[in-house]
């Protein structure tokens, strides 16, 4: 038979960093999914008195032209959360098979391909991102698209340096040499055991990811008037800053959601990291923040 | 590779200056820096063609557009008129003369905007690495100190937080609460409306201030810097602090460190003298990474703050489809990209003298 090398993830799962984590994080998704049965004012509809206070009626106030900001703020979260966990997916699927790729065939197809990573990488993510949203034209869908350009690299990075790694095991090669194609070798030696590190690098970019969309739209690039996307209500409330609670209330949603991702996150990544050698090399092959070079390349 | 014993022991007589390590590694640098530019150059070019616009309208005004000789001589200039392909190549040519073409916004060369945007920009990255190192260096030691205990997961839920708070809302926040309900911080832009900026020698309004001796003028740029620095330094604390948590504890198994203690020395001195230094590698190395990521973040607060540099620049030239403004960007954070990187390298050598370039 051949051996594969899994890397133990369960344990992560107990500590108080990733239990509040998964927590949040499953609150929100429960809010984004629910929150068109119960929030008490249709997200648009301009019904109440202007800029009223916190209250007992409107829990978290009314914006500028009346709306209840509690009610666009649950409803926010069904506009971002599924579009930050469609980004990473889609970046995630790019990123990881041109990246595997790279790294198993290596030679040209490994040079052109880093060579285009190195190339996106050069960009500040955010200002590389604004110039795609920009010329695509303003809206949600582009913002997605040119957050979607920006963020590919990361998994291809990580994949190339873990498959580099592998390919040399012995199961790997006995897997050649029984006659396995490349695509066989990849899907079924490979790929399984680089899945531990790119879903801990997945994990933290959903918060990146969130913080990119909702930038975006906060620049005016991203969700449109009237959605009620978190980064452009925040946005809107520059105009009324008397009324703080606009503006905040928003900022703590993108704060808690991010964060709960980050919990989660960094605490798969410590426990990929002390176990055995295998299990600290792929901990070193997951950047500390997406998007950037990995504490292997950046020390090494 | 040969494995020749005479040429494979090191030798400073034999080698010249065309053949030394380091010639060959800065003209390899150089090469593959080249490269990278003209990719950056395409990539953007390729980018700002996506959607067509009337740039010639645009870029000479209403008026001079309704001149033909104008409208020509412009057209002639740029190549315009050519296809794309010959389009770029124009724009390389103006480019190696120094000319990066003139912004559509506001009119003005473009590499004359960049240089009052660029040290703008830089004055906040600056300083707001050197805070976060500060708070990054001593949160990270104390975490690793501290390896498993109460403070270790302070510190570690404090950085967590930097990641994780949305910039621009932190800006606003700030914003709000320092500069317009308690009045202590300055608001918007780099000066106080009633002071003129400093005659121009670096572009760092601080610096140009002291080096022309007013003082007034030194304490309002630094003013004007304090909150945008605070609130970019937040996410680069919390980039640090995890590195240099990871790297002092590496260093803190080392036997210099454990020779240190033995033999007595206080506490200050072996984290100063023996840890510090022995992690100062690592360190470099992400503070050349979080230099990248603040020019990202530059731009989300360089918008609440009406900082004129270049994340402002840039977002104003890309919204408007200002292709040689977006280029002139993209131009700039690409050599400021490689700088960085160049200089981790050559600071490497300095601080190991283990490790060689080439």
């Amino acid at each position: 038979m051949i051996r594969r090398r899994r890397i133990p993830i369960p344990r992560a799962w107990l500590t108080p960093l990733a239990v509040i984590g998964v927590v949040i994080a499953l609150a929100w998704v429960l809010i984004a999914v629910t929150a068109p049965l119960w929030i008490p004012y249709a997200p648009n509809a301009q019904v109440l008195p202007r800029l009223q206070p916190p209250g007992i009626d409107t829990l978290m106030g009314t914006d500028s032209v009346g709306r209840d900001v509690f009610s666009r703020l649950m409803t926010g979260a069904s506009v971002t959360i599924p579009l930050a966990l469609t980004l990473v997916a889609v970046s995630l699927t790019i990123g990881t098979t041109l990246g595997a790729v790279a790294g198993y065939f290596g030679g040209w197809v490994d040079e052109v391909l880093m060579r285009i990573t190195d190339l996106v990488m050069a960009f500040p993510t955010v200002i590389l991102a604004m110039v795609i949203a920009a010329s695509l034209g303003p809206s949600l869908f582009n913002a997605v698209l040119a957050a979607i350009v920006v963020s590919w690299p990361a998994y291809a990075r990580v994949s190339r340096s873990l498959v580099l790694s592998l390919r040399q095991q012995n199961y790997v090669i006995a897997g050649r040499l029984l006659g396995f194609s490349p695509v066989r070798s990849l899907l079924t030696d490979i790929l399984p055991n680089i899945a531990g590190p790119v879903v801990v690098l997945a994990t933290l970019d959903v918060g990146t990811a969130i913080l990119l969309l909702s930038g975006l739209s906060f620049l005016g690039l991203g969700a449109q008037p009237p959605t009620a996307e978190w980064g452009s209500m925040i946005s809107s409330a520059i105009q009324n800053f008397d009324a703080w609670w606009i503006g905040v209330f928003p900022g703590l949603a993108i704060l808690t959601v991010v964060l709960a991702f980050n919990f989660i996150g960094d605490s798969l990544r410590d426990i990929l990291d002390p176990v055995s050698g295998g299990a600290r090399e792929a901990a070193a092959a997951i950047p500390v923040v997406p998007g950037q070079p990995t504490a292997r390349e950046a020390v090494v | 590779m040969t494995l020749d014993k005479t040429d494979a022991r090191p030798s400073r007589r034999s080698s010249t200056a065309a053949k030394s390590p380091l010639a060959s590694y800065l003209l390899r640098r150089l090469g593959s820096s080249v490269l990278l530019l003209l990719g950056v150059t395409i990539v953007t070019f390729a980018l700002t063609n996506l959607v067509p616009g009337d740039p010639i309208t645009a870029a000479l005004g209403e008026g001079a557009s309704n001149n033909p000789a104008t409208v020509a001589a412009y057209v002639e200039r740029y190549g315009l008129d050519q296809p794309l392909p010959v389009q770029y190549l124009t724009y390389l040519s103006n480019l190696l003369q120094g000319d990066l073409g003139r912004s559509l916004t506001t009119g003005r060369a473009v590499t004359a905007d960049l240089a009052v945007a660029v040290p703008a920009t830089i004055e906040i990255a600056i300083g707001a690495i050197l805070v976060s190192l500060l708070v990054s260096v001593t949160l990270g030691t104390l975490a690793a100190y501290r390896r498993g205990l109460v403070t270790d997961q302070v510190v570690r839920v404090v950085s967590l937080v930097g990641l994780s708070v949305p910039t621009f809302w932190l800006a606003l926040v700030a914003f709000n609460l320092f500069f317009l309900q308690l009045g202590i911080a300055p608001g918007s832009g780099r000066l106080s409306p009633q002071l003129s900026p400093p005659p121009t020698v670096t572009g760092f309004y601080t610096l140009d201030f002291l080096l022309n001796g007013d003082s007034v003028g030194f304490v309002d740029a630094m003013a004007h810097l304090a909150l945008p620095v605070f609130v970019l330094s937040l996410f680069t604390v919390g980039l640090l602090t995890r590195f240099i948590r990871t790297s002092v504890l590496e260093v803190l198994d080392q036997d210099y460190v454990r020779a240190a203690r033995a033999k007595g020395l206080s506490g200050t001195r072996v984290v100063l003298d023996y840890v510090l230094r022995g992690a100062s590698l690592p360190i470099l190395t992400v503070v050349g990474i979080a230099f990248g990521s603040l020019l990202s973040g530059t731009v989300l607060v360089e918008a609440v703050f009406a900082w004129p540099g270049l994340g402002t620049y840039a977002y104003n030239s890309a919204t408007s489809l200002d292709l040689p403004g977006v280029m002139g960007v993209g131009l700039v954070v690409g050599v400021i990209y490689l700088l960085v990187n160049f200089v981790v390298d050559l600071l490497y050598g300095f601080l190991d003298p283990r490790v060689r370039l080439g």
